[in-house]
């Protein structure tokens, strides 16, 4: 799921491969408002079938917090 | 499917919506027509438009029902597979002295002329964002940068519009969708037929150009921001007014 994840993240967000690890928090380290929130979303709906829901988006804050919480739904 | 982009505009049965149906029609855009009530006259449009060789899709619905645009917009998806334009151009006037104003002439006026922009814009606001393109057009008016009596309402409704268009333009502008607002001065259709002789002729000293403008004059401004000449234009207001807005 991890790979899966920072691919879209990668190809959505225009962002170094390295820099995104399970730690690294989706605005401060990898640049993301909150358009692109909506964006990775999108994104992550077509590439993996699923999303997050939008009362949970705020709490999304690492990259491993959506891993977490893809693996979990 | 021959159709290369897709606009839906609110409002389209007659007056200036027809009008612009028609003028991007002209340009090979498909056409999904919004229209409240009047069947009839929506079929003229759509026939209008599939004379000219586009392909076309009719969409009956009050706009300031927000479960209605949402499943206008989807619609519009299943049929074409994409939105480009969206032209909210659906208005209604319910004109009073504000002294005796109902809360429902106001409050109406706002749901359909405002609340029904919005509505379709944030229905509008994903597909567009996906395609990473596209254009919104929302048909404020003259009276919403200068007011008028008789129509606080309306006038509220159009100054509302305008605002809404600007943080829409900031945000989705990286995302090379444009918002902009064209803003008709004193144009004859339906809704400026009713005015009295009086006030019409007080309207026509306050037009530099001494003539009522034509629907075909607002849908040829509505169609070049819809285009891709327009890209690098975002968050504007254009009169279309013969001057009077100077």
């Amino acid at each position: 799921m991890f790979e899966k994840v920072k691919k879209v993240i990668v190809d959505t967000l225009n962002c170094d491969p390295e820099a995104v690890t399970s730690e690294a928090r989706l605005q401060e380290d990898l640049g993301a408002d909150s358009l692109d929130a909506v964006d990775l979303n999108m994104a992550l709906e077509d590439e993996l079938g699923m999303g997050i829901d939008d009362d949970a988006l705020p709490e999304m804050k690492t990259v491993g917090d959506l891993v977490k919480y893809l693996e979990s739904k | 499917m021959t159709t290369e982009r897709v606009a839906l505009v609110t409002g389209g049965s007659r007056g200036i919506g027809r009008a612009i149906c028609t003028q991007l029609a002209k340009q090979g855009i498909g056409l999904a027509i919004n229209y409240a009530g009047n069947d009839q006259l929506a079929q003229e449009t759509a026939d209008a438009c599939q004379a000219l060789g586009v392909q076309t899709l009719l969409l009956k619905g009050d706009v300031s029902n927000a479960k209605v645009c949402e499943e206008m917009v989807q619609q519009v998806l299943d049929t074409f597979g994409r939105l480009d334009i969206l032209v909210n151009n659906a208005g209604i006037t319910r004109d009073n002295l504000a002294l005796r104003m109902s809360d429902e002439e106001f409050q109406q006026v706002l749901d359909t002329n405002l609340k029904g922009a919005f509505y379709c814009c944030r229905a509008a606001y994903r597909p567009m964002m996906k395609q990473r393109g596209g254009r919104i057009i929302n048909v404020s008016s003259i009276v919403g940068l200068r007011g008028n009596a008789g129509q606080a309402n309306y006038a509220a409704s159009k100054a509302g519009l305008i605002g809404m268009s600007k943080s829409l333009a900031k945000e989705l502008a990286a995302r090379n969708v444009t918002v902009n607002v064209v803003a008709p001065g004193f144009i004859q259709t339906d809704m400026t037929d009713v005015l009295a002789d009086k006030v019409r002729e007080a309207l026509l000293g306050s037009i530099p150009m001494k003539r009522l403008g034509q629907p075909e004059d607002v849908a040829k401004a509505v169609a070049f921001l819809a285009s891709e000449d327009a890209a690098y234009i975002t968050g504007q207001v254009l009169c279309i007014d013969g001057g009077m807005a100077m």
